[in-house]
């Protein structure tokens, strides 16, 4: 589904991911691991599209598309959804709006009609209840005065409602209570299916005790180091990075 | 709502061109080019005015001879020669419409194009139960069709073309034109007076609630035409009025200059809530053409507990100049001003409002959103003036600046005179940049940069948009995308 081969990426003058490969196939969960700065936020807002960073080399296929051919919309549009570190507020525009016009974009992209407003209501209120988010909160401004873990519920709705192929969430477990980390986790696991594939980028082992992943990379200096099964991911919380790499 | 998925189809279908760039060829009657005694005699003649009426436009005339055009506003551009103008414009008269179906069917189509909702079979069939819209369509200075008049009439509301009122109530046109703003008010309005070619007279009787939406819809259409408009709205003692305002006008390379005077006058317990949608053509990319919109708007709130409530979306006009403005001179009166003044490219606004507090207990209310682009200059200036013998007086202001480039303005000017020790004045201020998270935040769930844009930039203006009317704020919705297309960058 994913294919990222020999990628190089720079912010400015300064290279922070330096020859990364990496395939996902479909059914799979995969877990990037890593340390600030390693460049995993940076691996994964180029895969969604940011133009803040510049590819000096390499290249990313989705399902056989030239990724970075493509807008981020267009990237949306395929497939491809990004959970993120840091959910941005949208002051006067209400979550239901938001995810209304997102989901009927993505449907124009596809060709297909918009969704009924009575289609979709009903769609994100099924799915709000599963994630176990209070119906007002849809109605509220997009992350305005959300809680962090208000916030990474959000990702998670819209997720949901979105249903990607790929998933790539960024550190979507940080700053998550236990409560609010096992939410996240059904999440999750409830997008897992034979037809998509996640990619987890995470600093710490705890999400992976709720998603286990069949895949562990360790990523250090812009590069992937190690990879395993989940049991490395146990392993590095135990050595820490420096021993395991 | 899905607003922006609407802008984005409207974008699709612009394709970058104003999209109401057409002229309608109708033979025009006209008066000579330039201004002069005769051309407002002419005017006057053309008009079928009583003797009074010619008498007044004289005298405001001789005024604005001896007067100077301001330059105090943050805008420039070349001077204008009012000689090189064409003061009056009408569609030819036949023997007059009875009804649509004598109306030129260029006119029609013309309206069609525009998508006014004129010929919609609803409004025409006065279907029941449908939103009701009454159009007083004013195409080049004169207007061609009223609808809705009868079920008005019923009402004891009277809503016809100011030309009309001054032949069928003169008694009411002399005791409140220019009482709100007067003759020598400013260069403009003077002007105004002197020239002015057709508007619209509301008049809500004592204790009515207006049983409709009243609407008119501006054009401007004949080249070199200066559209001088007049409208004057009386809300008697515990009436009700809502007035919709919107205009497009079509392509042209030569600025147009348009110069209203908008008055409106509330007595004891009446409301009126006046809405603006304005689309002007604002020039092309390099800053040629479009409207030049100086317009006078003014409300007295007269009578005690009286309210105006001012909203207005401003998206077009090559240079505008505007200050929809409350006189509070009824006790406990109340005047709000809610606005989004959208500037792209060349375009240049200095607008803001006017809350003058003569009486006690008066409350005003300013809500002003300025989104600037491309090379634009988008100014607030506002005042808000509390006078000696008004005790307890609030007001609150918020003034909010979006920069979408890097290479527009945004300024805020704000004047606070106070000379009540009880006044309680707040005024907030901030400016920002549409922030990159924002943006990718939004493509990321699969928006376009423009529809990404659109929706960030709908939200910013929430707090005004809610004030419109549902179909009206629909439109507002579209025209802030169409308005902001091509800006990113």
């Amino acid at each position: 589904m994913l294919k990222i081969n020999d990628l190089h990426i720079s912010v400015g003058d300064k290279e922070i991911v330096k020859g990364l490969s990496l395939e996902i196939k479909p059914g799979e969960t995969h877990a990037i691991m890593g340390l600030n700065g390693a460049g995993k936020s940076t691996l994964a807002a180029t895969i969604a599209g940011r133009d803040d960073y510049d590819v000096t080399s390499g290249s990313i296929e989705f399902e056989s598309k030239d990724l970075l051919e493509l807008e981020p919309h267009e990237r949306v549009g395929e497939g491809l959804f990004l959970g993120f570190q840091y959910p941005v507020e949208i002051p006067g525009v209400s979550n239901l709006n938001f995810l209304r016009t997102a989901l009927n974009s993505i449907r124009k992209y596809r060709g297909l009609d918009e969704m009924s407003a009575a289609e979709f209501m009903k769609l994100v209120r099924e799915k709000a209840k599963t994630l176990g988010m209070d119906p007002e909160m849809l109605k509220r401004f997009v992350n305005v005065g959300f809680s962090g873990g208000e916030k990474k519920r959000n990702e998670m709705v819209q997720m949901a409602v979105l249903d990607p192929k790929l998933a790539i969430l960024d550190e979507t477990d940080s700053g998550l209570d236990i409560d609010a980390l096992k939410t996240v986790a059904e999440g999750i696991n409830a997008q897992r299916r034979d037809d998509t594939a996640i990619l987890l980028i995470t600093h710490y082992q705890r999400l992976l005790s709720y998603v286990q992943p069949d895949v562990v990379h360790v990523m250090i200096d812009g590069r992937i180091v190690k990879s395993g099964g989940k049991e490395l991911a146990l392993e590095l919380e135990e050595k820490g990075y420096a021993d395991v790499a | 709502m899905a607003g922006t998925a609407e802008a984005q189809k409207q974008i699709a279908e612009v394709t970058g061109d104003y999209k109401y760039g057409f002229v309608t060829d109708i033979d025009m009657d006209m008066a000579p080019k330039g201004l002069s005694e005769e051309v407002i005699r002419f005017i006057s003649a053309k008009k079928e005015e009583p003797e009074w009426m010619l008498e007044w436009r004289l005298r405001a005339y001789a005024l604005w001879l001896k007067m100077e055009e301001p330059d105090w506003a943050k805008v420039s551009f070349p001077k204008i020669d009012y000689q090189d103008a064409y003061y009056f414009a009408a569609p030819k008269k036949k023997d007059g419409p009875k009804s649509l179906d004598e109306v030129d069917p260029e006119l029609l189509a013309t309206y069609e194009k525009l998508g006014i909702p004129i010929r919609e079979q609803e409004v025409l069939a006065g279907v029941q139960g449908s939103a009701k819209v009454a159009v007083d369509a004013v195409f080049d200075s004169v207007s061609v069709a009223t609808t809705f008049r009868e079920e008005l009439k019923k009402a004891g509301v009277i809503f016809m073309s100011i030309s009309e009122a001054i032949r069928e109530y003169p008694d009411m046109v002399k005791k409140y034109l220019a009482s709100v703003v007067p003759v020598r008010d400013n260069y403009f309005a003077a002007l105004n007076c002197a020239v002015f070619t057709d508007g619209t007279f509301v008049y809500v009787p004592k204790g009515v609630r207006c049983p409709m939406e009243l609407s008119t819809y501006f054009r401007i259409n004949a080249e070199n035409t200066g559209q001088f408009e007049r409208t004057l709205i009386v809300a008697d003692e515990g009436s009700y009025v809502s007035y919709l305002e919107g205009c497009t006008a079509p392509m042209r390379d030569e600025n147009q200059l348009h110069a209203a005077v908008v008055e409106l006058i509330a007595l004891d317990d009446a409301e009126i809530k006046y809405s603006t949608v304005q689309n002007w053509y604002p020039g092309d990319k390099n800053g040629k053409g479009g409207i030049y919109n100086f317009v006078t708007k003014r409300a007295l709130c007269k009578g005690k507990n009286s309210k105006v409530s001012w909203t207005q979306v401003e998206t077009g006009s090559a240079v505008t100049w505007k200050y929809p403005s409350c006189v509070l001179a009824g006790e406990g009166s109340v005047g709000e001003f809610y606005s989004v003044a959208v500037t792209n490219n060349y375009q240049q606004a200095d607008t803001g409002t006017k809350m003058i507090h003569m009486a006690p207990n008066t409350r005003s209310t300013i809500i002003s959103k300025g989104i600037s682009a491309g090379k634009s200059q988008n100014t607030y200036r506002g005042l808000v003036k509390v006078l000696s013998g008004a005790e307890n007086v609030r007001n609150y202001t918020q003034c909010d600046s979006l920069l979408v480039s890097s290479e527009c303005g945004a300024h805020t000017v704000p004047y606070i005179e106070v000379k009540n020790p009880t006044a309680q004045i707040e005024h907030e201020a901030t400016t920002s940049k549409i922030s990159e998270d924002q943006l990718f935040y939004c493509r990321a769930r699969g928006l376009g940069e423009e529809e990404a844009v659109a929706m960030i930039v709908n939200g910013f203006c929430k707090e005004v948009m809610q004030h419109l009317p549902m179909e009206f704020a629909v439109e507002a919705q579209k025209l802030l995308g169409i308005s902001l297309e091509g800006s990113v960058g």
